[in-house]
């Protein structure tokens, strides 16, 4: 078996076993107030720091990219007003795609 | 319209509906994965192999980096676990949501990433929660998986997916997704706001996809804001 297969099943292996540790711990733990808190802010935190990163960044380095953000403004704007899900994506994609059909980029 | 005052959603909960779309949409970015994995060196099985077992798009594309540069396997493996870690953080809030048990705990973990966990959290009840995180599990991991295959066959050289504006539906979906939440409690806005902020100020001096890992700092903290002890 060549050196990258191995690298390629050990990353495998090692990313499931960190999410079933996740499953598994015992929920005794959340019986702490500021564990349980800490489990439940964290995919906040994650998810925010998620969405500007892949906004605003590409790999290591801060980019501007004015479609990409005018359509994640877009979704802010719709998300304002309440629109069902799938709209907010709908919009959000759409307003990128229009602005680069527009030669935005 | 509502014409009441309460904070409640418009439109009722559409987890099936709003997975499955989700799962669609950003899982042609396997496209790009596919592509970038058979230009750095790996071949299109090693590709495919990636995206069924390590299943997590951040992990896959630090370890085709880490091929593409020429580096140490075992540093670059051990940079792609590493970027792993948030799903058991993910794991954690999920297996109260969820609720698994024995053979199908093993097959839900393998679906416990950013996009699940969105959508899961997003619900406002049990039954809503489950059915969210099994019908974005299942959308995404056919779309990826799928998309990986086509791109490392050549298929990205098609179009990009850029012109369609698929690079924002990552981005637009998680802020979509977790809305209630920041709407629910000022500690909420917070520790959102604070994750943001040390996430993109950190970007330019870290590996990519270890300043998100970081913004769990953001809930460390507002966590520490409760009262500590035993409570329930």
């Amino acid at each position: 078996m060549s050196a990258t297969w191995i690298a390629v099943l050990a990353t495998a292996a090692g990313c499931y076993a960190l999410k079933l540790a996740g499953l598994t711990v015992p929920q005794r733990i959340l019986d702490n107030a500021r564990a349980r808190r800490f489990a439940e802010l964290v995919p906040v935190a994650l998810l925010a720091a998620l969405t500007v990163v892949q906004a605003a960044s590409s790999g290591s380095t801060l980019v501007v990219d004015p479609a990409r953000l005018a359509g994640l403004g877009a979704a802010v704007l719709a998300l304002l007003l309440r629109a069902p899900f799938l709209v907010v994506i709908v919009v959000a994609a759409g307003t990128a795609a229009a602005l680069r059909a527009a030669g935005v980029h | 319209m509502k014409h009441t005052d309460q904070q409640a959603d418009p439109t009722p909960p559409r987890p099936v509906r709003d997975g499955v779309f989700l799962g669609l949409a950003v899982g042609t970015s396997g496209l790009a994965f596919g592509a970038a994995a058979v230009s750095s060196g790996l071949t299109a099985w090693q590709a495919c192999a990636l995206s069924l077992l390590a299943f997590t798009g951040a992990s896959q594309f630090a370890l085709v980096g880490a091929v593409a540069g020429g580096g140490s396997l075992i540093a670059g493996t051990a940079g792609a676990v590493l970027l792993g870690s948030r799903n058991a953080l993910y794991g954690l809030r999920l297996a109260d949501l969820i609720q698994v048990r024995g053979a199908r705990r093993l097959v839900a973990a393998h679906g416990v990433i950013d996009e699940t966990t969105a959508v899961t959290l997003a619900q406002p009840n049990a039954v809503a929660a489950r059915a969210g995180f099994w019908a974005t599990f299942a959308s995404i991991y056919l779309t990826w998986n799928l998309a990986t295959l086509a791109g490392a066959l050549g298929a990205g050289r098609l179009g990009s997916p850029q012109s369609f504006g698929l690079d924002v539906v990552g981005p637009a979906a998680f802020l979509a997704l977790i809305w209630p939440r920041l709407r629910a409690g000022r500690a909420e806005r917070m520790v959102g706001l604070g994750g943001a902020v040390i996430a993109l100020g950190t970007t330019p001096l870290l590996p990519a996809g270890v300043p998100v890992i970081l913004a769990a700092s953001a809930a460390l903290a507002g966590a520490l804001a409760v009262p500590g002890g035993r409570s329930r």
